[in-house]
């Protein structure tokens, strides 16, 4: 557990030293400036459209780090030939792929923790600067602790494609393992349209292999709960219990395939 | 970091120099080069089920660019002149905003107003106003503004009285519907179009909480309401100075000389009415604000 705690650690100091965590100076900027351009634009929309934007935007830039660095987590040790010093070590190949992921997982955990506290504070000012007899129109408040919710489903959202992208980075180039968790993350949104293939498709077997796909594909669609967040539509806690209860033990599937791989590649 | 070098200073500012310089220049001389239309009023997606497909989770935000696009679309027609007032792409991006998030309320409502209006000022398609809201409707079976509004786009630009009482008396059907809509139905569907129901519906949407873009919708046509009350009241001073001197009064300094106007009249925007000296009507100036006003019939 040490181990896995320093291989963590380190990770999380190197994010800090490559200016990940500029992405939260750009997030605040472009929720400020949106904030006051978007009230000139929207004919009275303002509100909403600042929490699908600060939403949105927690969701891309987390996805941007997540693909991007977790692409490079494995394969920059053994590019740079530090893995050899590293193994040598008294560090097993399981402890150094997990520690890579629970590293990055903290750098998002921080990101995504300073983009929320910066989202609710754009919109608890907005509020606050809003006539009462407007914000009593709004279908949900500013503030609403309940956008949290969607909040929590986008970080497990972020596990999953931090999951994949370590994964792949486990024995492929980052330029294909961006591409190879991208297209996963894409396809794993059109995960219904797999499950109504059957009722489309002539051919049994391919009805059958599409229903397969439609259970093995991670299901990104289940993760976004933005739109009824923004509408202060309910979303009851079992959904996010059992979604994230989907997403973490996806996650567990994932990293014991990239522990798997990791552990009987041949790096001489 | 080792410090820039004075050459690279002044090459960068020359560059940056030249790059504002073109651009406007391309502004200037450049753009007027293209044919009318090219790049300006164009839609790439049309279809709403593939927009819903390529926002992978994005959909809500993407409906909001789309609303922005609405908005600018609407201000920029409506302040454009000859062949450029269009309002072609009022609907299909209206339908693409509410296909990506269907429960986008005012782009329904607000959408109805601007397809609804007549041109110069809108659309003038109270068809696809109402398609709108009933799109609307099947989204949120619940939402009995979307059938108010639709009375509303019978009553006031398709002057279908029964079909605005239909929907009125629906309206106040629907759970949370307010009760005074069922009164109106009645005046409605009893009485056509008549004044005193017009500034009853307009004085209600002026305390509807939903937005401000409504409320200053109602507070314009509850003046031209007001102006169309001045003009009655000219018209009766007009026509008791005709029945004094048997013809009509050439200005308003006739009728200031006969003792029976103050001063020159000025409509609620704080133009003077404008006098038909032939025909001794009344009407509003033309460089009012308030026009143009609704018909006559609704006038009544």
């Amino acid at each position: 557990m040490g181990a896995i705690r320093h291989v963590a650690v380190n990770v999380f100091k190197e994010s800090v030293r490559d200016k990940v965590l500029y992405s939260l100076v750009v997030f605040a900027v472009l929720l400020i400036a949106a904030s006051y351009l978007i009230g000139q634009l929207t004919a009275g929309q303002d509100v909403k459209i600042i929490k699908d934007l600060g939403l949105a935007a927690i969701s891309i830039f987390g996805l941007l780090m997540a693909i991007f660095i977790g692409i490079g987590l494995v394969w920059k040790e053994v590019e740079r030939r530090s893995i050899y010093s590293l193994l040598a070590k008294p560090l097993t190949r399981r402890d150094f792929v997990l520690g890579k992921y629970l590293g990055l997982v903290f750098t998002l955990a921080v990101n995504v923790a300073v983009m929320t506290a910066a989202f609710y504070i754009v919109l608890a000012v907005m509020s606050w600067m809003t006539l009462p007899e407007i914000r009593a129109g709004w279908p949900a408040p500013a503030a609403d602790p309940a956008m949290l919710k969607a909040v929590a489903m986008i970080f497990v959202e972020l596990l999953l494609v931090t999951a994949i992208a370590l994964f792949f980075s486990t024995f492929s180039s980052p330029f294909l393992s961006a591409v190879l968790t991208l297209g996963l993350w894409v396809i794993g949104h059109f995960n219904s349209d797999l499950q109504s293939l059957d009722s489309t498709l002539n051919s049994p077997l391919a009805a059958a292999a599409a229903r397969g796909l439609y259970y093995l594909l991670p299901n990104f669609a289940a993760f976004d709960v933005k739109a009824q967040v923004v509408w202060g539509q309910p979303v009851p806690l079992s959904y996010i219990g059992l979604t994230s209860l989907y997403g973490i033990v996806y996650v567990a599937l994932v990293l014991v395939g990239a522990v798997t791989v990791f552990t009987r590649r041949d790096f001489k | 970091m080792a410090a820039v070098s004075r050459t690279t200073l002044v090459t960068l500012a020359v560059l940056a120099g030249a790059v504002v310089g073109l651009q406007a220049w391309h502004e200037r001389a450049g753009a007027p080069l293209l044919p009318a239309g090219a790049g300006g009023n164009l839609l790439y997606l049309q279809s709403p089920a593939l927009a819903r497909r390529a926002a992978l989770s994005y959909d809500s935000l993407l409906a909001d660019i789309y609303w922005i696009r609405t908005v600018q679309h609407y201000g920029r027609t409506k302040l454009a002149a000859g062949e450029a007032k269009r309002y072609d792409l009022l609907y299909p991006l209206l339908d693409l905003t509410t296909s990506l998030d269907p429960r986008f309320d005012l782009a329904y409502r607000f959408g109805a107003i601007f397809l609804a209006e007549d041109p110069p000022a809108g659309a003038g398609r109270p068809d696809q106003a109402i398609a709108l809201l009933e799109k609307g409707l099947r989204a949120q079976p619940g939402k009995w503004q979307f059938a108010q509004d639709i009375g509303f786009v019978h009553y006031w630009w398709r002057h279908d009285y029964s079909g605005a009482a239909d929907w009125f008396r629906r309206a106040s059907q629907m759970p949370g519907g307010p009760d005074w809509l069922a009164g109106v139905a009645a005046v409605v569907f009893g009485e056509g179009g008549d004044r005193a129901s017009s500034r009853r519906l307009w004085q209600e949407i002026l305390s509807d909480r939903d937005s401000q873009y409504l409320r200053g919708q109602a507070e314009f046509r509850l003046t031209q309401l007001d102006a169309m009350d001045q003009i009655d009241t000219l018209l009766r001073v007009i026509a008791a100075y005709r029945q004094r001197s048997g013809v009509p009064p050439a200005s308003w300094a006739e009728l200031i000389r006969s003792g029976l106007l103050r001063g020159v009249p000025l409509d609620p925007a704080g133009r003077p009415f404008a006098i038909d000296a032939a025909t001794g009507g009344v009407g509003l100036s033309p460089e009012s604000p308030l026009n143009p006003l609704p018909t006559a019939e609704r006038a009544r």
